[in-house]
């Protein structure tokens, strides 16, 4: 046995480092660290609670839109405050934009990459794969730049910019649009649903949507649209390098329900596990400490009651983020996540033959990137021009809220308590910090942690490919999970 | 040898020999790295290309993991690769109790503040992206905590990580490019002046921020200037009118040209209807009020422009507010126009 420290691992967001038992040609132990603390929510404590607005989009540069959104959610329940429905469907397209726009970078600046890597220098397929994908040189990271930044001109007009608005806010948004404004939005995603439709599917939207099963989506995968696409291409890599057997984790998934509209989410909310849906009861959400830097004792605790106070001396701690954990349980979160609790046939399929994997992982992410788009459609369409976008109210002194969302990368939830008009407690738990929790206080490691148990390792690699592969499939968030 | 295979190799660009330019990042969010790949004709790897830099390593883009890094940064250290831009993105964190253990670089085992200094110490140049690696920004905030500072300036006193009288190789201080998050423009065009080789001290500010956006106001371009004029306020955020006076906005005192370039195609803060909140400063991160509120001392807003004697302010301020037209007064506290300006006569045909 071989212990290997590896890191820092690029093309995710922020720091990471994970140390690797190695035997036998495969991945026998995995710990996962997140080397940086920031202690946001020690900031936070003693703050106007409007503030949460100012400094928790500042949590993480990448998903800040959904930082916002959540904390807007939480001191909206805090006031029982409703957003008129202009309002609402703002904050839905916006927070879409940003989670469109997150999987769509993630795809192509994140984790195709590493399919151009030497190591493949000698596979049938490398040289067309390199072409395209190459970190930096590649052809399609030169052509998506401008179609990423000519997509995010939506945060330009609607939430002033991004990342790090305060254009979202619990009563609903801050800038009004009129017709003029909805069609330039529409126009914006009518010409990125074209670089999606020539270049990512090679077909319609609405036939990716309408996908219904594994053997369909391969089927599809040899049309000569689609095979030619960068979807099709994933997929012949997947099947060449058996990505739908790698990174298996816990299959047990979690999804808060995403995008809110009329009092029912676009995305469902649940939990699956052992192959069936439940119900998600948010009392049963607990932070274990047993293996992060933080002060004894360790006693889980609901987040609403969480403390934070950091210790890097702390014993048996070997990251700073902390284990969340689902009714004692590790859970993954996630577009996977969130497609199967939605009961998307396609990723039902594929999840009931093999679980949660790299493959199922990111043609969730892509099927999703397609639902979005269709979705923000018809939001756009579904503003009424001089009706409200915002409602003001007045936080009462004493309150507590929470605010469960969906960010692109899973989960995220706010719990904040308030005392006498200032914050007492502000407690965070985002996406990555699920999937990428160390080991709780009964030895069971964490989503990512399990998912890399069993990669196998190449003669010679220091840093496995698979463990690259599994590690990205996951789309970690770092300076969210550690905040 | 570096990450990506080429060792101060010539880029594509127009420049005698490629920049190599390695890019850190430490107390942050990445929302800089974010923002700068917005970058819009060029994007930002075209605007590289132009610039004739060779991107050495960045954490979000490039292709290398620890064990093809470790060995570059020791090629930088031998000096074997020449280190032409060091790039921060987030503060440098020193906690807890000045030992940097709240962030250590990963797979190196040394808190990352070393190797930040020892990088600083051996760069053409350095750059500061964003307030947190500038001034500590955000990353400081509160009882900074994490004792967090900016690289040469804490806050808005000139030390931080490298001490007033750093130099860089180039013999220019940090170049603090401020702002959370940085506009993708501030950082392009600093660069590209760096390449064509005009670009000194005189081109910054006494913050050490590029003059060319720095030496602009948020005021400057604001579309709530109507408003503003006449003192006709928004009464709460979506309203069309001056965000000043209620709300929190420190536009006018506020060195950025946020309202002249725009960000994400047309946008900025004060036309996405919230108040600017001075995120270009030193300790902004640290306001002694709500940041949606104005501060005011008998009725009167307390942080009025500074270069303006406050009594003639207050006086034509009184003198507007009593000859705002009924449009703009109507206007300013609606989240639309329903005021449209009277018809223009016109000229008549003669």
């Amino acid at each position: 046995m071989s212990r290997r420290v590896v890191g820092p691992f690029n093309r995710v967001e922020g720091d990471l480092e994970i140390s690797l038992d190695i035997a036998g040609g495969e991945v026998k132990g995995a710990w996962v660290n997140s080397p940086l603390y920031r202690g946001f929510e020690q900031i936070l404590a003693g703050k106007d609670p409007r503030d949460a607005l100012v400094y928790t989009p500042r949590i993480c540069g990448i998903c800040s839109v959904s930082q916002s959104m959540a904390a807007a959610a939480a001191l909206a329940g805090a006031e029982g405050l409703e957003a008129p429905e202009n309002g609402r469907l703002m904050q839905n397209i916006i927070l879409a934009a940003e989670s469109v726009a997150d999987h769509f970078t993630h795809f192509y600046l994140f984790f195709m990459p590493d399919f151009a890597r030497p190591i493949y220098a000698g596979e049938p397929w490398y040289d067309g794969v390199a072409a395209r994908f190459k970190a930096i040189e590649g052809a399609a990271a030169r052509e998506i730049l401008p179609v990423r930044a000519a997509f995010l001109h939506i945060m330009g007009m609607l939430a002033g910019h991004w990342p790090h608005t305060l254009g979202l806010q619990p009563g609903g948004t801050t800038h009004a649009i009129d017709r003029a404004g909805q069609v330039r939005v529409l126009a914006i995603l009518s010409s990125f649903r074209r670089f999606l439709e020539m270049r990512m599917f090679g077909d319609g939207l609405e036939a990716v949507v309408a996908l219904g099963s594994a053997a369909e989506l391969s089927a599809w995968a040899e049309k000569p649209g689609p095979a030619a696409s960068d979807l099709g291409v994933f997929l012949k890599l997947a099947k060449a390098l058996g990505l739908g057997e790698l990174g298996r984790g816990t299959d047990r998934f979690l999804s808060y329900g995403a995008y809110e509209e009329s009092g029912r989410h676009l995305f469902k909310r649940g939990v699956h596990a052992e192959g069936g849906l439940h119900a998600f009861d948010p009392r049963q959400i607990t932070e274990d400490l047993a293996s992060g830097w933080f002060a004894r004792p360790n006693t889980p605790r609901h987040p609403s009651r969480g403390v934070t106070i950091p210790d890097a001396d702390a014993e048996g701690g070997y990251t700073w983020c902390k284990a969340p954990r689902l009714a004692g349980e590790v859970v993954e979160v996630g577009a996977l996540a969130r497609q199967l609790v939605d009961g998307h046939p396609l990723i039902c399929d594929l999840v009931a033959q093999g679980g949660g994997n790299v493959a199922s992982r990111v043609i969730a992410r892509l099927l999703e990137i397609a639902r979005i788009v269709l979705a923000m459609e018809g939001w756009v369409r579904r503003i009424a021009p001089h009706e409200p976008f915002y409602a003001e109210s007045a936080l009462p002194p004493d309150c507590e809220g929470a605010g469960l969302i969906e960010a692109a990368r899973g989960s995220l939830g706010h719990w904040v308590t308030v005392k006498n008009g200032r914050i007492l407690n502000y407690q965070i738990v985002a996406p990555t910090t699920w999937n990428f929790s160390p080991r709780d206080e009964r030895g069971v490691p964490g989503a990512c942690e399990q998912a890399l148990i069993g990669a196998p390792v190449r003669a010679g690699e220091t840093e496995p490919v698979a463990v690259q592969h599994i590690v990205r499939s996951f789309d970690p968030c770092m300076v969210c999970t550690v905040h | 040898m570096t990450a990506n295979g080429r060792a101060n190799g010539k880029a594509n660009g127009t420049g005698p020999r490629a920049r190599n330019l390695l890019w850190l990042q430490s107390g942050g969010c990445g929302g800089c790295t974010l923002s700068l790949i917005c970058a819009e004709q060029p994007d930002f790897l075209t605007a590289l290309d132009v610039a004739g830099i060779h991107l050495l390593w960045h954490p979000s883009l490039s292709e290398a993991t620890g064990a093809e890094l470790h060995p570059m940064l020791a090629d930088v250290r031998a000096g074997r690769v020449s280190l032409d831009i060091l790039c921060l993105e987030g503060a440098v964190i020193q906690g807890p109790n000045g030992s940097g253990r709240f962030h250590m670089q990963a797979g190196a085992g040394a808190p990352m503040r070393d190797l930040i200094a020892e990088l600083s110490g051996l760069a053409h140049n350095v750059i500061a992206i964003g307030t947190c690696a500038a001034f500590g920004g955000v990353t400081a905030a509160g009882a900074n905590h994490t004792e967090a500072t900016g690289l040469a300036f804490e806050g808005s006193a000139a030390g931080g990580l490298l001490g007033a009288s750093f130099r860089a190789r180039s013999g220019m201080p940090v170049i603090n490019i401020s702002g959370c998050p940085v506009h993708p423009e501030w950082v392009v065009e600093t660069l590209l002046q760096l390449a064509f080789g005009n670009f000194t001290d005189g081109d910054l500010d006494a913050l050490g921020r590029p003059r060319f956006y720095a030496e602009n106001l948020v005021h400057h371009g604001c579309s709530r200037n109507e408003y503003y004029e006449y003192k006709a306020s928004a009464e709460h955020l979506s309203n069309l009118g001056c965000l000043m006076e209620h709300l929190g906005c420190m536009g006018t005192q506020v060195h950025a040209d946020c309202n002249i370039r725009l960000w994400n195609g047309d946008g900025s803060c004060t036309r996405g209807g919230y108040p600017c909140i001075s995120c270009t400063e030193p300790g902004f991160e640290r306001q002694t009020h709500a940041y949606l509120e104005t501060p005011k001392l008998a009725g009167i807003p307390i942080g009025l422009p500074t270069d303006m004697p406050k009594a003639w302010f207050v006086a034509l301020a009184a003198l507007s507010k009593a000859a705002t037209p009924h449009r703009v007064k109507t206007n300013a506290v609606a989240d639309y126009i329903i005021t449209p300006p009277s018809p223009g006569k016109g000229k008549a045909r003669k």
